[in-house]
């Protein structure tokens, strides 16, 4: 029975109300215990990392990736991706169904799968189509695609616009349990918009997404989700106006959760003034405004958690004219450095709320068996350095694209091992 | 001033970029020593029309993106007097149709031994990425809706042959100022050297935003038009909007067009502008856009003198121990890729 021992780490496990100094014992892929309060003495085992210093943590999950596969093969593979993750620090990832084809069937959930398990890395959980070959016309076999193992049903990449078939995904999902991870935005508003719509678009003389392009459709599906009883999960939230809909909504008791990506916590437009495609995103990058309000509404709950919308886009293509350029930035790499950067050295965010944020609470929104050190649980731990100052070096990332606007950066904190079902995947050298 | 002393001077220590990208990051004193140096060179031309050596052994390349007539042939033509050579490169009939990319276009033809480019496009910030990825001189002639900096240049400089010093000069800006590079340009241009400025169109054209640079923003053209000195009327720019931001042409012409009865009420010496082409009948009525106080015909003709203005100080001489030999490369643009 191959034993690991983790020993003398901080762990944080906010599903236990666990922060302190302690070991944490693995068996056969499975959490045996933290500490010594446990039945069997923790002294001998067959590896043992030494943490003093480091955070422990329940696995990262980021449920919110495009891995591009099938189809876009030459931006990301499963197994390029989720070796990103690894080296991130993320254990599993929430995969979104925007590919070519899209995933739709039975058939293309188990494609993913297959070549998850092929890749041995970190665990794929499957994000399914809301609506049939993503054209938002008639739902998914949701019911099927629940069958085959998918945790959750989004159109990414774009809105649900019918509100007649969003408000029919939200009943039909309601029996299996299942969210909608919603792409909030007003597509008339934003046409054309390549950055946000505010004094510096105005300068630039680029066209703007204002901020009501996505505030609307958040207060639209609010309201859906009110009426049918079905559980809206809002995407990449990235305006103030968003953040106050979601914290009225949730005062209310609707069944309303929220993520937020660390780019939009850590930049604003005035990024645009240098015209680098690297900061084209989908929602737009906001004002220093709008990152204060995702930042509190991180501190307050309003948004669980954090996710990156890892959105890999080959460099040639990137690599042009800005309104030719696709929308995306890479994510998985640079997350747990932005957040401890921007969010816990600068005293807003404590451990344990950075870890619910970022593992114990995807783990719940998809209801998936993660994101816990409860004896029995699943062996998916991350170790971080929460004072490791590194610099950020597109050339070195696992990720076949190198769309990240944070090239050269210095951050602070930085997972240096991830274990996945107790093997160790990932070391930083 | 003598031709011969023109060809030994070197560009002066006041103008440090290799480039022309926008007028926003220029100082004053740098849009000055562009106003002044257009100056020179419309005397030593006689008015633009006896050709110069100055750029004798220089090679510019006018990268057209988006189709141009005036703005091309400007170019060329400053070029020319200049002594340099031209190339026309025509974005339609290049690879660009066979999938190529900007840069690498670019990179080709730096890669053939040219100075300088002149580029126009229709994405915002082409031009500086240009600046970026290539080590010849990248002279902005319009990117999309964001700036034409020559085109301010030679609306202020128009002005200032007329008017003098700018400071207190009041210049209202009429009509699509959200898609009007020219607005932009003309803006920054005007603020930086003192004048007031008013820009004036329906809420759909004229953000209430604009006030945050430190102009006024009008929505009514009957009210401005008494105090202006100077006024600058905008095409709309019909091409890019995906709604049309006013109900009619017919409507639009009634709220904004400078008609004989609003000029009644103008200040008798206001000066009018139009960077063109334009709409008679829409901006500007037929027997405004050809009276007297209309500088509309002067403008073009300036415009070559700030264009080779333009290109001697990006292209030309420079002292070896200067300010502008040492600054070559580091504009703001480039420090921030």
């Amino acid at each position: 029975m191959a034993t690991l021992l983790i020993r003398g780490g901080r762990v944080v496990d906010p599903s236990q109300d666990i922060d302190r100094i302690d070991d944490v014992l693995v068996r056969d892929g499975q959490v045996v215990s933290i500490g010594h309060a446990g039945a069997q003495p923790i002294g001998k085992a067959d590896e043992t990392i030494d943490a003093g210093g480091l955070i422990v943590a329940p696995g990262l999950i980021d449920m919110h990736v495009h891995l591009r596969e099938p189809g876009r093969e030459e931006d990301e593979t499963i197994e390029s991706g989720t070796r990103a993750a690894l080296a991130g620090g993320f254990t599993s990832v929430a995969c979104i169904p925007n590919t070519e084809p899209p995933i739709d069937t039975q058939a293309a959930v188990e494609f993913i799968h297959q070549k998850a398990a092929r890749a041995d890395t970190c665990n794929v959980f499957v994000v399914a189509c809301v609506s049939r070959n993503r054209e938002g016309k008639e739902l998914a076999e949701i019911g099927q695609l629940v069958e085959a193992g998918a945790v959750a049903f989004s159109d990414d990449g774009a809105p649900v616009y019918d509100a007649e078939l969003m408000r029919r995904a939200f009943e039909y999902c309601r029996m299996f349990d299942k969210p909608i991870l919603a792409h909030e935005e007003v597509l008339e508003l934003s046409r054309g918009g390549v950055m946000h719509e505010g004094l510096v678009s105005l300068v630039l003389g680029l066209t703007g997404m204002p901020a009501a392009a996505e505030e609307v459709m958040i207060g639209r599906d609010i309201a859906l989700s009110e009426v049918t009883g079905g559980r809206l999960h809002a995407m990449h939230v990235s305006t103030a106006g968003g953040v106050a809909l979601i914290r009225e909504a949730k005062k209310r008791g609707a069944r309303v959760t929220a993520e937020a990506c660390p780019h939009h916590f850590t930049l604003t437009d005035e990024s645009l003034r240098g015209f680098d495609s690297n900061f084209k995103m989908s929602p737009p990058l906001r004002t220093q405004a709008d990152v204060e309000a995702i930042i509190e509404g991180l501190v307050d709950g309003t948004i669980d958690c954090i996710a990156t919308d890892h959105a890999p886009h080959a460099r040639e293509k990137k690599m042009l004219e800005l309104d030719r350029a696709p929308f995306g930035i890479l994510g998985l790499e640079t997350a747990v450095g932005l957040c401890v950067t921007r969010l816990v050295a600068t005293g807003r965010l404590g451990w344990p709320r950075l870890i619910e944020a970022l593992s114990t609470l995807p783990a719940k929104i998809l209801g998936i068996n993660r994101g816990t050190l409860r004896p029995g649980a699943v062996a998916d731990i991350t170790l971080i350095d929460p004072h490791l100052s590194w610099r950020v070096d597109v050339q070195s990332f696992r990720s076949k694209s190198v769309n990240s606007p944070f090239d050269g950066w210095t951050l602070q904190g930085r997972a240096v091992a991830t274990i996945v079902g107790g093997r160790v995947k990932h070391r930083l050298s | 001033m003598a031709t011969t002393t023109l060809d030994q001077q070197t560009v002066p220590q006041q103008w440090g970029h290799r480039h022309l990208l926008d007028l926003e990051r220029l100082t004053p004193v740098e849009i000055r020593t562009l106003l002044d140096t257009a100056t020179l060179f419309k005397q030593a031309t006689d008015g633009c029309r006896r050709k110069l050596t100055v750029l004798g052994g220089t090679t510019v390349v006018t990268l057209f993106f988006e189709n141009s007539t005036r703005t091309k042939t400007s170019f060329s033509l400053a070029a020319r007097r200049l002594g340099a050579d031209v190339i026309d490169f025509s974005a339609s009939s290049s690879s660009l149709s066979k999938g190529e990319s900007f840069i690498d276009t670019a990179k080709n033809l730096e890669a053939m031994g040219i100075d300088a480019v002149v580029v126009r496009h229709v994405t915002p910030g082409t031009p500086h990425l240009l600046a970026q990825h290539l080590s010849v001189g990248v002279i902005n002639a319009g990117d999309g809706p964001h700036e034409h900096p020559t085109q301010g240049l030679l609306d202020i400089f128009s002005i200032r042959e007329r008017l003098g010093d700018l400071a207190g000069v009041t210049v209202g800006l009429v009509g699509d100022i959200a898609h009007s590079r020219t607005a932009r340009s003309n803006l920054w241009g005007l603020v930086k050297l003192g004048a007031k400025v008013i820009v004036c169109g329906p809420p759909t054209l004229v953000s209430d935003r604009w006030r945050e640079l430190g102009v006024e923003v009008s929505h009514d053209l009957d009210a401005i038009v008494p105090r202006c000195d100077v006024l600058n009327l905008l095409r709309i720019q019909f091409e890019r909007q995906n709604t049309r931001p006013f109900p009619s042409v017919r409507e639009y012409a009634h709220l904004y067009a400078m008609t004989r009865e609003r000029l009644k009420r103008a200040k008798k010496d206001l000066l009018i502008l139009a960077p063109g082409p334009i709409n008679r009948g829409v901006e500007v009525t037929a027997e405004v856009a050809d009276c007297p106080q209309s500088l509309i015909l002067g403008q073009v003709a300036n415009g070559l003198a700030v264009r080779m203005a333009v290109l001697w100080l990006t292209c030309g001489p420079r002292h070896p121990d200067s300010a502008g030999a040492a600054a070559a490369g580091s504009h703001p643009h480039a420090r921030m890729c």
